[in-house]
């Protein structure tokens, strides 16, 4: 497969023409903003807690292929689960993605575990000026996050 | 398509490939690649002459000091300036508009006074005067653009009044391509008085300029996007106008007599231009004017006109593929925007560079104009006296290959 045939798999580009969790929520619990300023990717996060769970997640913004992708890949992935496991499953996203993220608690030596979808995003390791892209929405979340 | 000869040769970088393609250059607003006289006059310099300059008491500070002095009439000449003493080395065009913004606007503007801008503006000619109208409580008004996305200048007479006290606007938009309407702002300003800035950061290196003519109070440009090195621009300021501004920065060099309390300061341009400066880019700069001095900026100007041409021409082929900025190619410089069906430009740009094309994504320093034009981002190509039709060729497959691969029908 070329690099290219890599990074923009169906997969990517159904996310991308099809993005899922897109809108926003009447009240939510939590709000997060980022921007790639240099490319021009803006992604917005509402996010509703059920005690400690995610009970909804929805995302709205423009921007490359890559960061649309990854963003409706993340709000799919994280929806239902528990903060816990959505913070785990951002380290285990940035480990794939190659960022350093320090936290011991990781698995560094199985990082694709229970990645589903997100797997497809490992071909952007091969273009690393895209790796902000694709991070952009779980570095949105964790702000989300804060605190919880 | 012949108005200038073949130039790959002289640059170096142009014979090498990326991800293993030849490489196609397209991004020469963002910075311009460098012919071997430019290399060489920087290399030698080094090898032969190094020495710090205006102080020399022996023979190679001599020489570096003509050499740096030779630079400055060089590049005097080539923009039509009465002398060299007009022109002021910089930084680049940020640092000769910040240097205006600091030198005389912080200086002249009080509350209540404008500032007048263009909707196309770089952030480089909108910053500094934000920073400037924050500190003079003075204002920023714009002039909006046309349909076709050149300056709408039918308010003019009514926008440029005795408030507006600077109205800096660009020769050649760096998005858009469009020619600035700096002979419509210069006519106008004549009956106030206001001050002239031209943001010369592309017009420059892409048309014949005579600063006489223009009419303009300042004129800013960067050696690094006319074939010199990065590091170095110039300031080229009517001599009236530099005597009315202040040293934005103080130390060794731009002063006659330094006293514990109190200093006396150098003639322009050297009242501008404190500590060492970049001596080996300034004979970079030098060379790189020499080398379009040769080439003739008309023949510069023609050749790019024909290539625009070609290349409009050549990309109405791909479909779902809009241009932004105006098709007459009088008004517009070798400078295209784009964007391709809902393909996002940043995507673009890394197909593209699989394939050997480098152009630019983003909102190139232009974010204002691109909420005006109501995208996040466009790509970019742009060309310069390097460019052959081939690379527009190059351009246009490469297009078509990145709407087979997003799926484009």
């Amino acid at each position: 497969m070329s690099s290219l045939d890599e990074l923009y798999r169906e997969v990517i580009l159904d996310h991308y023409r099809h993005p899922r969790k897109r809108g926003s929520l009447p009240d939510p619990d939590a709000h997060a903003e980022g921007q790639n300023p240099m490319c021009g990717d803006e992604i917005a996060l509402d996010v509703g807690f059920d005690g400690d769970r995610i009970a909804a997640v929805r995302v709205s913004g423009q921007g490359c292929s890559i960061s649309q992708a990854s963003a409706s890949m993340m709000a799919e992935a994280v929806e239902g689960t528990t903060v816990a496991e959505a913070r785990a499953l951002t380290h285990r996203f940035k480990a794939m993605m190659g960022i350093e993220e320090g936290d011991p608690g990781v698995d560094e030596t199985r990082p694709g575990a229970a990645l589903g979808d997100l797997e497809s995003l490992r071909g952007v390791r091969r273009f690393p000026v895209r790796i902000k892209c694709a991070d952009l929405p779980w570095a949105t979340l964790l702000e989300a996050l804060e605190g919880r | 398509m012949s108005s200038l000869p073949r130039l790959r040769d002289d640059f170096p970088i142009l014979g090498r490939p990326m991800n293993g393609r030849p490489l196609v250059y397209l991004d020469s607003a963002a910075t311009t690649q460098k012919p071997v006289a430019v290399l060489d006059a920087m290399d030698d310099y080094y090898r032969t002459c190094n020495a710090n300059v205006h102080r020399g008491a022996y023979r190679i500070a001599e020489e570096a000091t003509e050499r740096y002095e030779g630079a400055r009439a060089a590049v005097a000449r080539f923009v039509g300036a009465a002398s060299p003493h007009e022109i002021v080395f910089t930084r680049g065009t940020t640092g000769g508009i910040n240097l205006i913004a600091s030198g005389w606007a912080l200086h002249h503007l009080r509350e209540g006074d404008r500032i007048l801008l263009t909707a196309m503006e770089h952030h480089s000619n909108i910053v500094p005067w934000q920073l400037i109208a924050r500190l003079t409580g003075a204002e920023l008004a714009y002039l909006p653009l046309t349909p076709d996305r050149r300056v709408d200048t039918s308010g003019l007479g009514d926008l440029l009044d005795e408030r507006v006290k600077v109205a800096a606007v660009s020769g050649m938009s760096n998005v858009l391509g469009s020619l600035g309407p700096v002979a419509e702002v210069v006519a106008a300003a004549r009956a106030t008085g206001a001050l002239v800035v031209v943001d010369g950061a592309q017009m420059v290196p892409h048309l014949p300029t005579d600063v006489g003519a223009l009419g303009a109070d300042f004129v800013a440009f960067s050696a690094h996007k006319m074939l010199g090195p990065t590091g170095i621009g110039a300031l080229w300021g009517r001599p009236d106008r530099l005597e009315e501004m202040e040293p934005a920065e103080g130390g060794g060099e731009m002063i006659r007599d330094v006293g514990l309390y109190e200093s006396t300061w150098a003639e322009v341009p050297h009242k501008f231009e404190a500590g060492t400066p970049p001596i080996a880019e300034a004979v970079g700069f030098g060379a790189a004017v020499a080398y379009l001095e040769r080439l003739g900026m008309e023949a510069v100007r023609r050749h790019e006109i024909e290539l625009t041409g070609y290349a409009l021409e050549r990309l109405a082929e791909v479909p779902d593929l809009t241009v932004f900025g105006p098709t007459d190619l009088e008004a517009r410089g070798g400078v295209i925007s784009f964007t391709l069906a809902d393909v996002h430009p940043h995507d673009l740009a890394t197909i593209l560079d699989q394939s050997g094309v480098a152009i630019r994504a983003g909102h190139h320093c232009a974010r204002p104009l691109h909420r005006l034009l109501a995208v996040p981002a466009t790509a970019r190509a742009s060309f310069y006296v390097y460019n052959e039709p081939t690379d527009v060729d190059a351009l246009v497959t490469a297009l078509h290959g990145a709407r087979a691969l997003f799926g484009v029908a």
